[in-house]
């Protein structure tokens, strides 16, 4: 029996999966336009030009940011990493408040011919993770994390850490 | 002839479960009584769960007390997304079924949903500017759920376009289920492509990335924020029920008038 109801109930499904294909499809071509930042692996296949703008995320390798002041301005130079590939990032002014060892950012800027990304513009990419600071120093003192070398443990290792001095 | 018969009572009596609640008159009879219960009910939640998070909960470990933007941020999200859903539910029903109070249900729905998306887009550049350290960038997260935010405007406006109201239904449902596409690919984003969002903390299927003296307060903020929004919409479809019989009772009485 096909009544109107029916007639319309096909109609509209038949468009929604014609639309979801559609928009599966076109999202899956411009995939490698949607994303915000390269990450050093995918700096070291594609080569961007040199000169040419774009913007590199990932983590702040340990050890090696090295901050220079001349005139009142600071150079900070360190390396993004992403774990398979390390590109050195050379950036002058001040960087925002997040920016550590260990933390993600996204650098704006270009290649220069010497390799080394000269940045513009640091932003910082904070983790998933929440936690009070008694918590990750529990975490740091039983030697479960450092916050130097990435994201922290699965919650169900710190969930249930004590909270010393606990207000809530 | 009576095998017929038996066939279409059972397929009136099936449909009928639907049309018993589609009727606009006996939702104001069950929905309006309980409005000032749901009203303060939600105020007492929201109120709760905010000055729990502002006042009481920890500081973050890394973003200190920018984090407590969190127990705002994240529940108007939620109820922004859950708001479009229920808009594209309505506009389903409205299409398929030709439900007056779907009609009415989207058409209400939409500028309060509008209204949780900017508080999503507002207190997340709040947020933004001391702790990546932009208010706004393009990345896929925010462009879409800016995206979310459009679309509600478009249904607010095209609903509202037509001289005949059938057919700015018909136009606003279209658009709200096209536009239904967007929520998967908000609540994806951080995972598809790189975003300068954050991904998930809080998951359905594994363990939660935030500690349960944080996750409490925001839990609580969010049952809030749901019970608000289902006020506002329920307060506002019984507004629009009684504008419409109010209009119908003075149509009939010129009619009737000498």
């Amino acid at each position: 029996m096909r009544t109107p109801k029916k007639r319309r109930l096909t109609i509209v499904l038949i468009s929604g999966l014609c639309l979801a294909a559609a928009t599966g499809l076109m999202l899956a071509a411009f995939s490698s336009t949607l994303t915000y930042f390269l990450s050093p692996r995918q700096v070291e296949i594609k080569h961007p030009r040199v000169g040419m703008d774009f913007r590199l995320g990932g983590i702040v390798q340990a050890g090696t940011v090295h901050t220079d002041v001349k005139n009142g301005t600071p150079t900070t130079l360190f390396r993004v990493t992403d774990g398979r590939a390390s590109v050195p990032v050379t950036y002058t002014g001040v960087l925002p408040d997040l920016f550590r060892e260990g933390q993600g950012v996204v650098a704006i800027g270009a290649m220069t011919k010497g390799g080394t990304f000269a940045a513009s513009e640091v932003l910082a990419k904070h983790g998933a993770a929440y936690m009070p600071r008694d918590v990750e120093q529990a975490l740091k003192e039983a030697g479960k994390w450092n916050p130097r070398f990435g994201p922290p443990p699965p919650a169900s290792e710190w969930n249930d850490m004590s909270v010393k001095g606990n207000n809530s | 002839m009576n095998e017929n018969v038996l066939a279409q009572g059972r397929t009136a009596a099936k449909g009928g479960w639907l049309h018993y609640f589609a009727n606009p008159g006996r939702f104001l009879r069950i929905v309006q009584p309980a409005l000032p219960w749901l009203a303060a009910l939600s105020l007492m939640l929201t109120v709760t769960g905010i000055v729990w998070g502002y006042e009481f909960a920890p500081a973050d470990w890394q973003q200190g007390n920018a984090v407590r933007i969190m127990y705002v941020h994240v529940p108007a999200a939620w109820v922004a997304m859950a708001g479009y859903a229920a808009l594209a539910i309505c506009s389903f029903f409205s299409i398929v079924w030709r439900h007056p109070l779907a009609d009415i249900a989207a058409e209400e729905i939409a500028p309060i949903g509008a209204g949780f998306t900017a508080l999503c887009l507002v207190s997340g550049s709040l947020w933004g500017k001391p702790m990546w350290g932009a208010y706004w960038v393009w990345d896929a997260r925010l462009t879409s759920v800016l995206i979310l935010f459009f679309l509600y405007l478009g249904h607010i406006a095209l609903v509202r376009a037509f001289d005949n109201k059938a057919h700015g239904y018909r136009a606003g449902a279209i658009l709200a289920l096209v536009g239904a596409i967007n929520l998967p690919i908000i609540v994806f984003s951080v995972q598809w492509w790189n975003t300068l969002h954050q991904g998930n903390t809080i998951s359905l299927i594994g363990p939660s990335k935030i500690y349960i003296t944080m996750l409490y307060p925001l839990l609580v903020s969010t049952l809030g924020f749901y019970l608000s929004f289902i006020t506002m919409v329920c307060t506002a479809i019984c507004a629009a029920i009684n504008e419409r019989k109010t209009s119908a009772l003075l149509l009939a009485a010129a009619e009737r008038a000498p």
